[in-house]
């Protein structure tokens, strides 16, 4: 029987009952008493140089609090990005200044210039219209090849440069690689993008500061990922407001697939403001904005190489990716294109040489940072798209090809500078291959070419490397922060919990699958335990939600915590039953002293701790609460096998998706049920992106995507019923609940599925056409067909 | 959006009325107006809202002729006009999703004429009369180009009439993002002939592809349509479908269309 309770079980998400009942407590919803609005007045061309700015008429409009432009910001921090790069010739990356509202020039369309308070939004936004702002428009870089060519436009001239760096990974492999793929028996080479996409939460961003004179505190609810994480970056970068005068909350969070993650100049904005004018200040952005001020995902450009000798095993792989950064360096921008990028290259495969190459490019677009997967997609996508191709090259299957060359034992370190702790990649693969019936696959591509369509099966394998880590790692790999977690359990005195956690929920169930975790190391019911989350002033720390990392890495110090906990309960508990605590057992919620029938319940020890007539002064101090730090000694791996079933209308180039099947492997479980849900909404989001999302500019950097209109998100219909499996689980050795992480997984996996699956469609209809960028739209299709 | 009054009349003579004032626009379901005025594209002062109007609403038909009121919402349209001329009512129920099909009307949508729509598809299609507050406007007459229409300023469509064919089959190939026709195809045989519409393809807005009306007029079915192209040239080209595609799908739902008709 499934287990109804701690881990293991399918709990119902409990968050869920606000969230569908309409009462959850998003940013938007917070309004301060005598509260004012404010407006940007953002730039309508990619690049230019502001001549004057005239806000006189603007200021004396009904309503208006003040008008703020970069002038204001002189002297005031610029915003920061966590990670600097080291290029391959020892060099620091370009880090060009990144102002709160523009300095002598716009970068982007949807760049913010000036920013109007008002004490309506309507009055903010018509003052908005009577500024006058004049722009020497200069030539806009869009494409990254042509922002490199001799003599581009510069994004920022102080840089002297559009190339932020040129990495190389590992750069003493360079050499090793170049002679493998000169030697090799068989090169597969395959030039593709992969499309650069907008998040697109479901709430749009917001951002309320309110600032308290009496105390001189700063308080900004803003919809955050990580509400620690802005308080470091706008409190010491930016404001320079210390920790202690400055509380940041992220309430519920309606989405954020890493776009929320980063800290913004509208958040930094209204905590500025909020102080000059003494009066809280709100901002929310319109779907419109969100288009031209949310940092963008992906969009890479790759060559990829795969050699293999005579008997079709891999033996080297060389990547030259252009990484476009758009206008500014967003927080993590930086490191998504090499360290979440590069040290995934060796994907699941044993290949003995790899080396990647990776330019990040200024353009005039909006920013570039994480997007759910963070470069592990971009990595997963070229390597298991040339791999297919090679598979078709070669006249091999490619689950034949895929399973040859699969890493079989582990520990396993790759030529990228990881070491995979665990996996089973035949498992995943064996259960994929029950899962989709493969051998019924000749059957129903019959009944699609009978309807006079073409049928295409892709296969994909994916690894992750989730909860990134060890912070002294990272730190010489250029992270200007730490990347731990921490949790606070405060037992109360009549038994109940609340566990203070430095991840943030925004979807994802840690309402649900924590307390899970609590409930089975105390033996308690879960309806005792509540976590708190998304407040800097009741939580001891945190990095956040990102990365897959929440389980991992902030549930295992949750887990320290309670052992904490445990250890002194047993302690209390062996002072009560008179016996040694190292004879106490705690069972179902009960201590008992080992082979009697002495016992204390939970509640006897938890209230003795507050109330302590019978206990052990001298010995231990009275209360029950415990933090815990946790710094990962490794990431975790989970990986998988995907496979897709696409049906293609040859007249028209339309793809639908079949069927669709996901063997993962994540380690330990907690909640199930949440862990398909993951899975699926990944999937979606990697369906959306393999056949619909596509975030394009024109030449001029006008963003021909600004809407829904233009942007396709995908919808229900798109997606079919999905089978998910995750029964193959290879527990992750160095965490103590032995799990992984299941957040992006996803994202990752499908889409080279759906690419592999379009191609093999094509093929069966005599089709050679050997790659279609992504989104695999009708129109793309039809013109690949037309050859 | 910028502030507005709003004004709900319930006969058509105080609309025409209210229409008369200085700025003053139509309201009906507002799922393209309002949208514009939340992006301060429009500035009306005054705001007339059709929905009150009982004389614009509802679905009958006579002698061979459907006739929706102006006012009356793409949902009423697939559920009422379904036993008269399921080709339209199959049409107007693939328009957005349920929350513009509630608000939606044919009247909103043949008076904003996008090129991307599909009720000018069946108008132009079906030979349909527009009615107005002061006229009848033939299908020849009425369309201008894209988002142009013979409509004069504070002209009211009050109904739209319908001939109905024998066979008629819109066949709407979606554009990704917006769900509007990336192209559509309505094809309506009568007794005298086949017509063809033909949206979401050209610079200039709905338009017949005649070539195809007289080899289906003398001989409807698919095959009679092989061997026949549209030029790409004048027809759209963005992000979703380059003219050349635009030209190649009309081809192929054309012929879908006169499969499927019935
Ligand atoms: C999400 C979404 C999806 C959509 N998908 C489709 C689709 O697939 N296919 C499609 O065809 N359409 C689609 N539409 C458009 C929809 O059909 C609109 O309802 C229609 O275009 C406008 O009708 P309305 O009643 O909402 O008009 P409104 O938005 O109220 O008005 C539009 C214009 O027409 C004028 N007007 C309105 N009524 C009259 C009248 N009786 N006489 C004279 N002038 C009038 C108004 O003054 C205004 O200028 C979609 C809209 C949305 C929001």
């Amino acid at each position: 029987m499934p287990k109804d309770h701690g881990i293991g079980a399918s709990q119902k998400r409990r968050e869920d009952v606000r969230f569908l009942t309409g009462t959850g407590q998003y940013t938007d919803d917070i309004n301060v008493y005598g509260q004012t609005y404010c407006h940007f007045l953002r730039s309508d061309v990619a690049h230019g140089r502001i001549t004057s700015i005239d806000t006189a008429a603007a200021e004396a409009m009904p309503g208006v609090v003040r008008i703020f432009t970069g002038k204001d910001f002189e002297g005031v921090g610029g915003l920061p990005c966590g990670w600097l790069i080291t290029d391959r010739f020892g060099e620091p990356m370009k880090e060009p200044g990144h102002p709160v509202l523009a300095q002598g020039k716009v970068r982007h369309v949807g760049d913010p210039i000036c920013a109007v308070v008002a004490d309506s939004l309507e009055e903010a936004r018509n003052a908005a219209e009577a500024i006058v702002v004049e722009i020497e428009e200069l030539p806009a870089v869009v494409d990254m090849k042509a922002a490199l060519a001799e003599g581009a436009p510069l994004v920022h001239d102080d840089m002297g440069t559009n190339l932020c760096y040129d990495w190389g990974f590992v750069e003493d492999n360079r050499a090793a690689v170049d002679e493998a793929i000169r030697n090799a028996h068989h090169v597969t080479t395959l030039e593709l993008v992969n499309n650069r996409l907008v998040a697109n939460p479901m709430e749009p961003r917001v951002a309320v500061a309110e600032y308290n004179r009496a105390n001189d505190e700063s308080t900004l609810y803003t919809t955050s990922q990580n509400p620690h994480v802005i308080r470091l970056l706008m409190g010491a970068f930016v404001l320079g407001i210390p920790e202690h005068k400055l509380r940041v909350v992220a309430p519920d969070v309606g989405g954020g697939f890493g776009t929320k993650i980063f800290h913004y100049a509208e958040e930094a904005f209204v905590t500025f403001a909020a102080r000059k004018i003494n009066r809280p200040v709100k901002w929310t952005s319109t779907r419109s904005e969100a288009f031209m001020s949310d940092a963008h995902g992906r969009d890479h450009v790759t060559k990829i190489e795969l050699a293999l000798d005579k008997d079709n095993n891999f033996v080297a792989v060389r990547t030259d990716t252009l990484a476009n950064m758009g206008a500014y360096l967003s927080t993590f921008s930086s490191s998504i294109p090499t360290w979440l990028h590069g040290t995934l290259m060796a994907g699941n495969y044993r290949t003995p040489h790899i080396y990647v190459n990776v330019r990040a490019v200024f353009t005039n677009t909006v920013p570039v940072d994480a997007y759910r997967g963070a470069g592990r997609p971009e990595a997963t996508f070229q390597l298991e798209r040339v791999i297919d191709k090679a598979a078709r090259e070669l006249g091999v299957d490619p689950i034949a090809l895929r399973r040859q060359n699969f890493i079989t034992e582990f520990p396993y370190a790759t030529p990228v500078a990881v070491e995979y702790d665990t996996g089973d990649y035949v498992a995943t693969m064996d259960k994929l291959e029950e899962m989709i019936d493969r051998a019924g696959f000749a059957a129903r591509r019959k009944e699609s070419e009978a309807k006079g369509k073409l049928r295409g099966l892709g296969i994909n394998c994916y690894i992750e490397a989730c909860g990134i880590a060890p912070s002294n790692l990272v730190g010489q790999l250029g992270a200007r922060a730490g990347l731990y977690d921490a949790a606070t359990v405060r037992v109360n005195a009549t038994g109940s919990i609340s566990v203070m956690v430095g991840a943030h929920s925004h979807g994802q169930g840690h309402e649900t699958s924590f307390p899970q975790v609590v409930a089975e190391m105390l033996g308690i019911d879960e309806s005792m335990i509540d976590i708190v989350h998304g407040d800097s002033s009741k939580i001891p720390f945190g990095m956040g939600t990102y990365g897959s990392r929440s389980l991992a890495v902030c549930g295992s110090a949750m887990v320290r915590a309670t052992e904490k906990i445990i250890n002194k309960a047993k302690k209390i508990a062996g002072h009560l039953l008179e016996a040694a605590d190292t004879d106490i057992e705690l069972k179902d919620g009960r201590f008992t002293v080992a082979g009697t029938d002495k016992s204390v319940a939970w509640g006897d020890v938890t209230l003795a701790a507050y109330v302590p007539h019978n206990y052990p002064l001298e010995e231990i101090e009275p209360g029950l609460e415990e933090t815990a730090f946790y710094d990962p000694s490794n990431f975790t791996y989970p990986s998988g096998a995907y496979a897709c079933e696409v049906e293609l209308d040859p007249e028209t180039g339309r793809v639908t998706v079949e069927r669709f099947a996901a063997a993962d492997d994540f380690g330990n479980v907690v909640n199930p049920m949440i862990v398909e849900g993951q899975v699926h909404g990944g999937i979606a989001q990697g369906i959306g992106q393999a056949l619909l999302e596509s975030c394009v500019y024109d030449s001029d950097g006008q963003l021909l995507s600004a809407s829904y209109m233009d942007y396709a998100m995908p919808r229900a219909t798109d997606v079919p019923f999905y089978a998910v499996d995750h029964s193959c689980a290879t527990p992750c050795t160095h965490n103590p609940l032995g799990v992984k992480g299941c957040g992006e997984a996803g994202a990752i996996g499908s889409p080279p599925a759906v690419v592999n699956a379009v191609i093999d469609a094509l093929a069966s209809g005599g089709h050679k056409v050997d790659h279609i960028d992504m989104p695999v739209s009708p129109h793309r299709v039809w013109s690949a067909m037309q050859g | 959006m910028y502030s507005f009054e709003i004004v709900r009349p319930t006969s058509l003579a105080d609309a025409v009325a209210a229409l008369g004032q200085d700025e003053a626009q139509a309201l009906a379901g507002g799922q393209t107006l309002i949208p514009s005025l939340k992006q301060r594209l429009a500035q009306p002062s005054v705001l007339v809202s059709l929905t009150a109007i009982a004389e614009m609403q509802g679905v009958s038909a006579e002698g061979g002729v459907l006739t929706l009121g102006g006012g009356t919402t793409h949902g009423t349209v697939a559920r009422e006009a379904a036993a008269h001329y399921p080709a339209l009512a199959a049409l107007a129920s693939n328009i957005g999703d349920p929350a513009v099909r509630n608000r939606g009307t044919v009247g909103g949508s043949l008076a904003n004429n996008d090129p991307a729509a599909c009720y000018p598809a069946a108008a132009l299609a079906s030979g349909a009369t527009i009615v107005t507050n002061s006229r009848e406007i033939a299908m020849e007459d009425y369309f201008q180009g894209m988002f142009t229409t013979a409509l004069e300023e504070g002209e009211i469509i009050t109904a739209v009439r319908f001939p109905i064919p024998e066979k008629a089959a819109y066949i709407k190939f979606e554009q990704p993002a917006s769900r509007f026709a990336l192209v559509g195809v309505f094809v309506a045989k009568f007794a005298d002939g086949v017509r063809v519409a033909v949206t979401g393809a050209s610079e200039e807005g709905v338009f017949r592809w005649t070539e195809a009306e007289e080899a289906l007029s003398g001989n409807f079915s698919a095959t009679a349509l092989d061997g026949l192209t549209v030029s790409a040239d004048g027809l759209m080209s963005d992000i979703h479908g380059s003219s050349a595609y635009r030209a190649h799908l009309i081809g192929v739902l054309t012929k879908r269309a006169v499969a499927a008709a019935a």
